[in-house]
Parts: C-alpha cells; sequence; structure tokens
C-alpha cells in the first residue's frame, strides 16, 4: 500500500521553487500543454520512502498573498480551495537566504491560513559569500515551524526536505498574525457575521480584486457589504497588515540572522554598473542578441543537414522495401516527408530556448527591462512588454501568457496585440529554407549574409511590432493606472539541470505539438494531392501521351509531365489554382498557394506542406531543398529567386498564421473582438507589404 | 522633506510617508514602509525607471510611482 501527500512549493520569484522542483522529481514532471515560462502548473512525483510519494506541484512566483496579478492568483485559486484536487497537505515555502525577510511576508500570510507550512530557506552555498549568519533552531522556534536549509547548486538539504515532508502532521498549525489586532472593529464585526469561517481567509477573499474560484466567492458572497468599504480603506488596513507582519518578522530575526557587512562582496553593482550603462547596457544587449543569431544559424547547420539526410534517406528506404501501393506511398511522401520538415528544425529550436533560458536564469533579463522601460512607454508599452517580445521568439502562445504581469490594461493589451509580430520558431523554419534558397553565401564584416538577413527578420519583426504598438497606443483611448514594480535579481551562474530539463521539456512540447498538426496535414494534403475528380486527373497518362510534342520526350520527362499534370488537376492543385490570381501580384505560383492556405493553421507545415507537394509522385529522392531550388516556373526561370523569396519571407513575418494564438488572445482578452482585429490587420499587412515589395524588386 | 524621485546618487534617505492609494500594494509589501531606509543605486537614461534600494531589496519603480513617496535625507 502506497499513499501520496500533496506537496505545493510557493515562494518569492527567483527564489529556486523550479530548482527545488527539479531536485526533488528530476525527470518525473509534467509541464503545461505550451512551451514558457512558469504560468501553467508544474506537477511532478517524488518518492520519498517505501511507502509514501509526494505529488509536487511548482508554482509560479509570488510575492504575496494579495495577487496583482493574474499569474499570482493561480496560487491563491489553489490555497482557498479546500476541494481542489491539488490543495495541499504541506504547503513548502522556498525562501532565498538573502532575502530572507522579505521572502517571510508571503510565509506568514501562508501560516495563517492554517496549512501546515514548512519553510526552505534556499541557496544556503551563498551565506560564506555574504557574511550571513543564521540560527536555525532558533528561528523554527520563532517561526512554529520546521526549516530546511538548503543548496540545490550543491545539492545539500534535499534528503533532510524529504524527511521533513514525510514528518508533515508534526508541523505546527499556528499562524503568525492575529489579524483582528489590525483594526479591532472592523474584524471583530466581520467575526460576528461569519462566526464559523476563518477571519484571513475572509479578509483575502473580500480584499482581494481578482477573481477567484466561484465557491469560494459563492460563501461571501453576503459579505458584500464588507467590501462596500471604499478600497482606500481597504488598502489602508491592508497596509497596517504588512506592517504588522514586518514587526513580527523583524522581531523573528533580529536574534537569529545576521549580516556582517564586512565580509560580503556585492559583484551585483559591479556588474549593474556595466550591464546596465546608459551605452555600454544597450550596447551588450545588441551584442547579446547578435551572437545568439550567429549561433542558431552557424552551429545548426551541422545537425539539420544531417537530419534533413536521414529523413530522405528513410523515405527512400520505405517505398524500396514495403511492397508498393497506396499506403507505402502514403508513408514515405506523406507522413515522412512531413514529419521531416519538422524534425530538422529540432537544432535550431532548441539553441533558441537555450538562449532565452540562460536569459531569465541569470537575472539578466530584469536588466533588459530596466533598460527597456523609457523607450518602450513611448509606444504604450512597458519595460515588461520586453520579456513577452523576447519569449515570443520561441513562441507566441506562452509569450502571450507572460504579459500577464504587465499591471497596467492598456500597455498589456498593446503587448498582446503586437507580439505575435515577433519572430517565433514556427517562422524559423520557414525563413532558414528559403534565406538558404534566394540569399548567397558571401561574407560582410566577417558576419555571413545569411546570418546577416536572419537577424534582420528578426529586427524586422521587433520593428512592426513597435511600429503597431505606436499606433495602437494613439488610437485606444484606455485610461488605467501605472503600476510599475520591478524587482532586480541578483546575479546568478544558471543551474546546468534546470537549463538542460527547461530545453528538454519546452522543444519536446514544442515538437509534439508542432507535430500532431503537421502530422494531420501532411496526411490531409497527400490525399488531396494524389486525388482529383474529372477525367484531367484519372486519364492523365493518355492527354499527355495524345499530345504532340511528347513524342521527343525520353522517359523520365514523360514521367515528370503526366506527375505535374495529375498534380495540377488533383484537389489540391485545384485548390491552389484557385487562389493563384489573388497571389500571383506577390510572386507566389500555386503550389506556394497551397502551402499558405495550409499554414493558417500553423505556420510552420508550410516546409512540410511543400515537401509532400513536391514529393507526390516524384521519385528522385532529394532532400526538401533541393526539390525547391530545382522548381521553375513556366517560362523556365527559377521559382525561388529573390524576389520570390523576400517576397514570401514578409508574408510570413506579418501574417497571423496561427490558431493557437488566436486562441489564446481570446482567452487572455475575454473575447473575440481583439484576436480578429489581430487577424485582419496582420493579414492585410503582410499581403500589401510582400505585394509591395515584389513589385519593386522584380 | 523631499519627494523620492529627486534624490540622488550617494544620498541616504528615509521614508516618513507614502500615498497608500498612489502605490501599489506589491511596492508596499517590498519594504517601501515609512521608516525604513532607501538609496538610489542607479538611474535609467532620461532618469526614468529608478533603480532603488528600498530596505535592503533592490526593485526599479517609475518616478511617477516614486513622487508619492516623501523621504528625508540622512
Ligand atoms: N547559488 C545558488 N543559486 C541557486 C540555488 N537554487 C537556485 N539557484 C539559482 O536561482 C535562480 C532562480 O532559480 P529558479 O529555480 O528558476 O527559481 P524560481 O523560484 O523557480 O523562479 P520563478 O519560477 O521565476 O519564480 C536560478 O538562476 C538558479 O540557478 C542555490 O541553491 N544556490
Ligand atoms: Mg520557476
Amino acid at each position: 500500500m502506497s499513499k501520496t501527500i500533496n506537496v505545493a512549493l510557493i515562494g518569492n520569484p527567483n527564489t529556486g521553487k523550479t530548482s527545488v522542483f527539479n531536485a526533488l522529481t528530476g525527470l518525473n514532471q509534467k509541464v503545461g500543454n505550451y512551451p514558457g515560462i512558469t504560468v501553467e502548473k508544474k506537477q511532478g512525483s517524488c518518492r520519498l520512502n517505501q511507502t509514501t510519494k509526494a505529488h509536487i506541484i511548482d508554482l509560479p512566483g509570488t510575492y504575496s498573498l494579495n495577487a496583482s496579478s493574474m499569474d499570482e492568483s493561480v496560487v491563491i485559486e489553489l490555497l482557498l480551495n479546500r476541494n481542489d484536487k491539488d490543495y495541499p497537505d504541506v504547503a513548502v515555502v522556498i525562501s532565498d537566504i538573502e532575502n530572507l525577510k522579505r521572502n517571510l511576508l508571503l510565509f506568514t500570510q501562508i501560516k495563517d491560513l492554517k496549512i501546515p507550512t514548512l519553510l526552505v530557506i534556499n541557496m544556503s552555498d551563498r551565506m560564506v559569500d555574504k557574511g550571513i549568519s543564521l540560527n536555525v533552531n532558533k528561528l523554527e522556534q520563532k517561526l512554529k515551524t520546521k526549516i530546511a536549509l538548503t543548496s540545490t547548486r550543491e545539492n545539500k538539504g534535499i534528503e533532510f526536505l524529504k524527511t521533513c515532508l514525510l514528518d508533515f502532521r508534526s508541523l505546527s498549525k499556528v499562524g503568525c498574525l492575529d489579524i483582528t489586532k489590525i483594526d479591532e472593529a472592523y474584524f471583530g464585526n466581520l467575526q460576528k457575521v461569519f462566526p464559523d469561517q476563518s477571519l484571513y481567509k475572509l479578509w483575502l477573499v473580500i480584499s482581494q480584486d481578482v477573481n477567484f474560484a466561484k465557491i469560494e466567492r459563492k460563501k461571501v458572497q453576503d459579505a458584500t457589504e464588507y467590501k462596500t468599504q471604499p478600497i482606500s480603506h481597504l488598502k489602508r488596513l491592508q497596509q497596517k497588515e504588512t506592517i504588522k507582519r514586518y514587526q513580527y518578522i523583524n522581531q523573528s530575526l533580529k536574534e537569529t540572522y545576521s549580516v556582517d557587512q564586512s565580509k560580503a562582496t556585492d559583484y551585483r553593482s559591479k556588474l549593474d554598473r556595466i550591464l546596465i550603462h546608459r551605452l555600454w547596457g544597450y550596447i551588450i544587449f545588441f551584442l547579446i542578441l547578435l551572437t545568439i543569431f550567429q549561433v542558431i544559424f552557424g552551429w545548426s547547420s551541422i545537425p539539420m543537414d544531417f537530419i534533413d539526410e536521414r529523413f530522405t534517406k528513410l523515405s527512400e528506404y520505405t517505398k524500396i522495401n514495403l511492397p508498393p501501393g497506396l499506403f507505402t506511398n502514403l508513408l514515405a511522401e506523406g507522413i515522412i516527408s512531413g514529419l521531416g520538415g519538422i524534425v530538422i528544425f529540432i537544432p535550431q529550436i532548441a539553441f533558441l530556448f537555450l538562449f532565452i533560458a540562460v536569459l531569465e536564469e541569470t537575472g539578466y533579463m530584469s536588466r533588459v527591462v530596466f533598460l527597456m522601460d523609457r523607450g518602450l512607454r513611448k509606444y504604450g508599452l512597458s519595460g515588461k512588454s520586453v520579456i513577452p517580445l523576447i519569449s515570443g521568439t520561441a513562441c507566441a502562445i506562452p509569450a502571450v501568457m507572460a504579459t500577464r504581469n504587465i499591471e497596467n490594461w492598456k500597455e498589456r493589451l498593446i503587448t498582446i496585440l503586437v507580439t505575435p509580430f515577433t519572430t517565433c520558431s514556427a517562422r524559423l523554419p520557414v525563413y532558414l529554407i528559403l534565406i538558404s534558397l534566394v540569399i548567397p553565401e558571401g561574407k560582410f564584416l566577417g558576419m555571413g549574409y545569411q546570418g546577416l538577413t536572419l537577424m534582420g527578420l528578426y529586427l524586422l519583426g521587433f520593428a512592426m511590432a513597435l511600429l503597431s504598438a505606436g499606433i495602437l497606443n494613439k488610437m485606444l483611448k484606455i485610461q488605467s493606472k501605472t503600476y510599475f514594480v520591478i524587482e532586480m535579481p541578483n546575479y546568478k551562474l544558471p543551474l546546468l539541470k534546470n537549463i538542460l530539463i527547461t530545453v528538454f521539456e519546452k522543444t519536446k512540447s514544442f515538437v509534439v505539438e508542432a507535430g500532431r498538426i503537421i502530422l494531420a496535414i501532411s496526411i490531409l494534403l497527400w490525399l488531396m494531392a494524389s486525388f482529383g475528380p474529372g477525367k484531367e486527373f484519372n486519364q492523365a497518362e493518355e492527354i499527355i501521351m495524345s499530345r504532340s510534342k511528347v513524342k521527343s520526350f525520353t522517359a523520365e520527362q514523360l514521367e515528370n509531365e503526366i506527375a505535374s499534370h495529375k498534380l495540377e488537376h488533383s484537389f489540391i492543385g485545384i485548390l491552389g489554382k484557385t487562389i493563384e490570381p489573388a497571389i500571383a501580384p506577390l510572386g507566389f505560383d500555386w503550389k506556394i498557394g497551397i502551402a499558405l492556405i495550409s499554414s493558417f493553421a500553423a505556420r510552420e507545415v508550410f516546409v512540410g506542406t511543400l515537401a509532400t507537394i513536391y514529393s507526390v509522385g516524384n521519385d528522385q529522392e532529394e532532400t526538401i531543398k533541393n526539390r525547391m531550388k530545382a522548381e521553375r516556373k513556366s517560362d523556365g526561370s527559377l521559382l525561388f529567386d529573390l524576389p520570390t523569396g523576400i517576397s514570401l519571407m514578409l508574408f510570413y513575418a506579418f501574417a497571423l498564421q496561427c490558431m493557437s494564438t488566436l486562441a489564446i488572445v481570446k482567452k487572455e482578452t475575454n473575447g473575440w473582438k481583439w484576436p480578429m482585429i489581430q487577424l485582419l490587420s496582420m493579414t492585410l499587412i503582410a499581403y500589401l507589404s510582400a505585394l509591395i515589395v515584389y513589385q519593386i524588386l522584380v | 522633506m523631499i519627494t523620492l524621485d529627486l534624490i540622488e546618487k550617494n544620498q541616504l534617505g528615509k521614508i516618513v510617508a507614502i500615498d497608500t492609494d498612489l502605490l501599489p500594494l506589491k511596492l508596499i509589501e517590498m519594504g517601501c514602509l515609512p521608516g525604513n531606509e532607501v538609496y538610489l543605486e542607479q538611474l535609467a537614461p532620461l532618469k526614468d525607471p529608478m533603480y532603488l534600494v528600498i530596505d535592503g531589496c533592490h526593485l526599479a519603480i517609475r518616478t511617477e510611482i516614486a513622487k508619492n513617496i516623501k523621504i528625508e535625507l540622512i
């Protein structure tokens, strides 16, 4: 018989929750559906002894139980809802030894909820450097809890933490603050009206202005008379509460925690002097971006060529070794080609996730927020928009969710609307293949033209995001308060384990999510390309044979002629031909048209679609790139020449071709209005800019 | 007594009063309370936002918020 206890990891941002989570669960973890920062619940399991397992949740970082963002309200929703299946048997508050005082504020609040609470003081490895000394036993008595002093960096204290978890029943459930002391009249009255309710819980629900689980809301509906108190009065009470809590904390820390400043080394100030210098700061940030793009382009080409070749071989092998027939064709031409179109980009996507994870883990991201805030405000954005805009280079979905910690609604809305302009990893495949087809290989100032083009496209995405933000800022008439506060955490060397797990999990979920769509679309496309209505398709052989010019053809030429005639009159060919007049001015033929149509589900299918279309009925075993290279227009010139390539890249840069983004924007803005406006205007911008550029270049 | 947005580098201040209605609760919870010490670590270009250390807590706020905090130089 084994039993499971629910454990919730709670704490201020950046205290090491995810590190402790990783140390406890290893790879036994499940992250939400989308790649991105910790916005969704992360769950994992850990065996404590032979009979007991812990089910562990890593919650998003929060400064207090008074939620100021939607992200933080996740935590409160869980802690207030006893019926939640994840409701913790024990709450583990993770704190950072350097910021213990501030971290303890949340601890006292959680303890007042009367949940068994365990305190983890993490980063103990920093104590010597910072001249910190701590009397654990005495602090345990003062705070009426059990303390586990850990360092995930040195892997210390984790086993002890496990034994504390096993012993959670012995944790004291005594609270920290007698809340009636804040305002005897107000709270005395409240208690009289709801004699059997926990006063602190009531107070929490009354004083929040975020929406919580419906059950809790219902229970205190009748308490609305207490909500009629003016907000400013409630806020004054909250301030008083905070002061009281800090008094309690200072009292507890007075004899137990001390910092010897003379022993402390402070490299934060030194680094800050350079990294957020008014000139060097920007130059360094730009250099970092430049390096990232150079690496993504330069380092990935070897594994990518390798993967491309493997998939081509696999497709060939399938065709030769399986009995010929419809199923073999579907497998070789539809599924394997389609999947190859996504697997090939794993190296790049992994590199991108790696860089974003490092920037976040080291604490550098907050500096970028600081550097950019003033500049971005002109465009109606906040410094905090930098995080969505940068993580949007991985995927717009977590990026849109990351806007949740922007306090100002107008700034947040604008950020949501412009984030899809940033170059997400799904655009990367399209760019990469087009760049390698149409941009020459030469070098300029030590940077390859191809790498520079890629960087240019990223910058273009950012520039477009800014431009449209500026326009939206002028157009939208929304009044909202600015409440910009950001912590500047200490710089930290990232933990290799954290980074590897993040990169692995995010890449995996990207590939699985995208792979599913691509698989479905590849099969559909293959079917539509392999069948057609009427005699043009079904009697293609006879029609071609009856033409006089084929007399002089070799057998191979003849076969190609028949195959392309068939494709043109298949279902998909007819569809592509129908929209061709609309896209011909952009330099696209009907085959690209098909790729555009299928890209409206998700743009990463572009390469897979072309791979499928070009391989149907094609017996030469070629890599995707070589097949695209060989495509010609009706006049015999190359299809993927510079004007078409650029026009196509621009179209992909600006169009909103991603149903999941639309869905998340709908969720975050509560309705279809904004996603629809976004879809229409982005498509229009994409079409017009591709049109103009192609007409100029051609 | 001055407002916090006027603090300069190498000055040490002590918070005397805050305008609760105009300050985010989060800032108060991070230690921006009367009696606590504050100094300026760095200014962004155009003097906004300000990178402050309040009661040992490193954080950045915009000057418009800092205007609602009164300090006394010590
Ligand atoms: N020196 C030291 N650094 C640590 C330790 N544990 C974590 N870190 C670092 O602290 C930073 C934050 O760690 P995370 O585990 O991501 O913190 P978190 O609480 O999950 O952060 P959020 O999810 O953003 O709220 C990372 O750079 C870690 O490498 C430790 O024991 N010692
Ligand atoms: Mg985390």
